[in-house]
C-alpha cells in the first residue's frame, strides 16, 4: 500500500467465501450463532420487565375512568362509560390548589436555585483563592446525607424565622437543598469550557461579573438544561421538605400542601370519603406534567440524573 | 488585573453560601447537639444529660428491630437491584444480532430506557399511592387480582401483602427495586458506551464470544459505576421513608404490623413529632449518620481496584 493512492480503495472482500483457516468460523458465523436465540431471548426479558412498568401506570390511569364499585369489584373490571368526572371533582377537591401552590413556589425557586448555584460553581471552578476547597467539600459534603437527619433542627430553624407554612420558606429552603447538585454538576462543567474565551472578553475591557453573565453562562447552557431538568423534577416531586414545612399553622391558616404532599394526605386521610376514582384522576393529574417533561426532554433526563454519579 | 477579584468573588458566595449554611450545613450540625439532651421539642427549655440517649437506643428493642430491617434491606436491595440492572444492560447493549461489526444492541434498546427509567422521574409520594392500590388487599388490588386470575390465589383469602407481617418488608423492597432498576440500568448502560469499540474488536480477533466478552472486558471496566451504584443503594437502604410510613399500616408514621414494617427513619419521625422526644430522635438521627458513612466508606474501600484509564 505504498503506491500513493488518491482515493482509499476498498480492502478486497472475497463475498460468499468464508476464509477458512483450520477449523475457525468467521466472525460473521461466530456471532451469527446464539445470535437469534439471544435476541428472542433478551426482547422477553426486557418485554416482561417493561409490562411490570407499564401495567401499574396505566392500571392508575384507567382506573379514574371508573367508578367506586367498579374500582372496588375486580382489578380486572373495565370502565362502564368514560367521562372525566373524577378529574374535575380530583381538581376541585384540591388538587387544584396544590397544584397552582407547587408551580408557585417552582416558578421561583428553580430560576433562583440555577442562578445561584451556577454563580457559586462558577467562582468555585474558575478563580483560586483561599477556602476554595473548603467551601466545595462542603456542598459536596451536603449531598450525601439523607434530608431528614436536618428536619427537627430545619424545622425549629424556618419557625424561628416565621416561615412555616409559607411560600418562601419553602422556596428557600428548596434553593439550599437544590444547590449541591447544581454546584457539583456546574463546577465540573465550567471546568470544561476553554479558557481563551474569557480570557479575551477580560482583556476587552469586561468585569469580571458581566464576563459570567454575557460570556460564561451563554456558553454553559447545555449543562444548564441539563440541571435545570432535574432540579424541576426535583422539586416537583420533593415530599418529606413541604410535608415538615407547610403543616397549617392554625385553622385559620391555609392549606398550602404542595402537589405530591397534598395527594398522599388526601390519600392517607380518606378525604376523598372513599372516592377512588378522584383520587386516581388525582395521580394521573400529578404524573402528567412529569410525563410530559420527561417525553420532551429524556434525553437531558437520563444524562442529568446519572450525571451526578458518574465521574 | 484591572478588575478587583476578592469583591467579585465575594459578592457571588455570600448569598448561597449564607443560604446554604443556615438551612443545611447548621441543622445538620445541630443534630448533633440536640442528641445530648432531653429536649422535647415543644419548649426551648433542655437539660444537657451526655449519652445518655444513646446508651437507651441500644437498649430499645424497637429500634434494634428497626435496625434489623435496615440492615435487611441494605443485603438485598443492593445485590438484586445491581443484578438485575446489569443483566438488563448486558440484554439492551449485547443482545442484539452480530455482524462483522461486532455485537449490537437490541433493537429498541432506546425505548425500553425511557420505559425502564421512568419510575425514577416520579415523585416517591406518587409511587406510595400508586402501590397502595397494587397491594391492596382484596380482589381489587393489582397483585391479589392477578394472582386470582392466574388461579394462583384463592379469591375468598386473597394475601395481605402489606399487612402480613413477614411479607411487608418484601413489599417495600419490591417497590424500591421496581422504581430503581431503570436508572442504574441507564447508569451501567451509558458506562458500557463509553468503552471505546477497539477495546472490543481486540477481545474478538482474540476469539471471545459474547459472554466472556462480557466478563472479562466490560464487567471489569464497569467497577466504578457499579461501585458508586452500590454506595447509592446504600444510602437508600438506610432511608426507606416515605415507603414505610405510608405503606405500612400504623397510627403515626406507619412501622406496623407491630413494628415489622418499622425501619429506623420511621421511627425516628415517630418520637419527634408524635412523642415529643426531639433529644432521642436526634440521637437516632446521628447513629444512623454514623452507620450510611461507615457504610459507603467499607464500600468504597472493600470494592476499590486500580482504576483503568481509557
Amino acid at each position: 500500500m505504498a503506491t500513493p493512492i488518491k482515493q482509499p480503495t476498498p480492502v478486497p472482500v472475497f463475498k460468499g467465501q468464508p476464509t477458512t483457516i483450520g477449523s475457525r468460523k468467521t466472525d460473521r458465523e461466530r456471532f451469527a450463532d446464539g445470535g437469534t436465540t439471544l435476541n428472542v431471548f433478551s426482547h422477553g426479558f426486557l418485554i416482561l420487565w417493561g409490562v411490570m412498568i407499564l401495567l401499574p401506570l396505566a392500571w392508575i390511569v384507567l382506573g379514574s375512568f371508573k367508578n367506586n364499585t367498579e374500582i372496588g369489584a375486580s382489578a380486572w373490571s373495565w370502565p362502564s362509560h368514560w367521562s372525566f368526572d373524577a378529574f374535575s371533582r380530583a381538581w376541585e377537591k384540591g388538587i387544584g390548589e396544590f397544584f397552582v401552590n407547587t408551580v408557585i413556589v417552582l416558578v421561583f425557586s428553580v430560576p433562583l436555585t440555577m442562578l445561584l448555584g451556577s454563580m457559586t460553581a462558577y467562582v468555585l471552578a474558575r478563580y483560586e483563592f483561599p477556602g476554595n476547597r473548603i467551601i466545595f467539600y462542603l456542598f459536596v459534603g451536603g449531598a450525601m446525607f439523607p434530608v431528614y437527619l436536618a428536619l427537627v433542627p430545619l424545622f425549629f430553624m424556618v419557625s424561628n424565622l416565621g416561615m412555616l407554612n409559607t411560600y418562601q420558606g419553602l422556596i428557600l429552603v428548596y434553593i439550599a437543598y437544590s444547590l449541591p447538585f447544581t454546584v457539583f454538576f456546574m463546577h465540573s462543567f465550567f471546568r470544561t469550557l476553554p479558557t481563551a474565551v474569557h480570557e479575551a472578553a477580560m482583556i476587552d475591557g469586561c468585569s469580571h461579573s458581566r464576563a459570567f453573565f454575557q460570556v460564561m453562562l451563554p456558553m454553559a447552557k447545555p449543562g444548564l438544561i441539563s440541571v435545570g431538568i432535574f432540579n424541576v423534577l426535583g422539586q416537583w416531586n420533593q415530599y418529606i421538605l413541604p410535608m415538615t414545612l407547610m403543616q397549617q399553622q392554625s385553622s385559620s391558616d391555609p392549606d398550602r400542601s404542595m402537589l405530591a404532599q397534598g395527594l398522599v394526605n388526601l390519600a392517607q386521610q380518606q378525604g376523598y370519603s372513599g372516592d377512588y376514582p378522584a383520587l386516581f384522576a388525582g395521580m394521573t393529574i400529578a404524573m402528567l406534567p412529569v410525563l410530559v417533561v420527561y417525553l420532551s426532554f429524556q434525553r437531558q433526563v437520563q444524562a442529568g440524573l446519572t450525571a451526578g454519579t458518574l465521574k | 488585573m484591572r478588575y478587583r477579584k476578592y469583591p467579585f468573588i465575594a459578592g457571588f458566595l455570600v448569598i448561597p453560601v449564607v443560604l446554604y449554611v443556615v438551612f443545611v450545613i447548621w441543622p445538620y450540625l445541630q443534630t448533633f447537639g440536640y442528641s445530648l439532651t432531653d429536649w422535647s421539642g415543644q419548649s426551648q427549655e433542655m437539660h444537657f444529660v451526655g449519652l445518655e440517649n444513646y446508651t437507651k437506643l441500644f437498649g430499645d428493642h424497637v429500634f434494634l428491630q428497626a435496625l434489623q430491617h435496615n440492615v435487611l434491606l441494605l443485603v438485598f436491595l443492593p445485590v438484586i437491584t445491581i443484578l438485575l440492572a446489569l443483566f438488563f444492560a448486558f440484554m439492551l447493549n449485547v443482545g442484539g444480532r452480530g455482524g462483522t461489526t461486532g455485537v449490537r444492541g437490541v433493537r429498541g434498546s432506546a425505548f425500553y430506557k425511557v420505559v425502564f427509567f421512568f419510575p425514577q422521574v416520579l415523585s416517591v409520594a406518587i409511587l406510595v399511592v400508586l402501590f397502595q392500590a397494587v397491594y391492596r388487599s382484596d380482589g381489587s388490588g393489582l397483585l391479589n387480582g392477578i394472582l386470582i386470575k392466574l388461579h394462583l390465589q384463592d379469591p375468598s383469602a386473597p394475601v395481605e401483602w402489606l399487612n402480613s407481617p413477614n411479607l411487608v418488608m418484601w413489599c417495600l423492597l419490591g417497590v424500591q427495586i421496581w422504581a430503581g432498576v431503570g436508572f442504574y440500568l441507564v447508569l451501567f448502560s451509558a458506562a458500557m458506551q463509553s468503552v471505546p469499540k477497539d477495546i472490543y474488536e481486540a477481545a474478538l480477533l482474540d476469539g471471545a464470544g459474547r459472554l466472556q466478552t462480557f466478563f472479562k472486558v466490560t464487567l471489569p471496566l464497569l467497577w466504578d459505576s457499579v461501585q458508586t451504584a452500590w454506595v447509592y443503594l446504600a444510602i437508600a437502604a438506610m432511608d426507606f421513608f416515605v415507603l414505610a410510613s405510608v405503606l405500612t399500616p400504623g397510627s403515626s408514621f406507619g412501622g406496623g404490623p407491630d413494628y415489622h414494617g418499622e425501619v429506623m427513619a420511621t421511627y425516628l419521625m415517630r418520637n419527634f413529632l408524635t412523642f415529643g422526644k426531639s433529644g432521642y430522635a436526634c440521637a437516632m438521627g446521628v447513629v444512623i449518620l454514623f452507620l450510611t458513612l461507615i457504610l459507603s466508606a467499607i464500600a468504597l474501600r472493600v470494592s476499590r481496584r486500580d482504576r483503568i484509564e481509557y
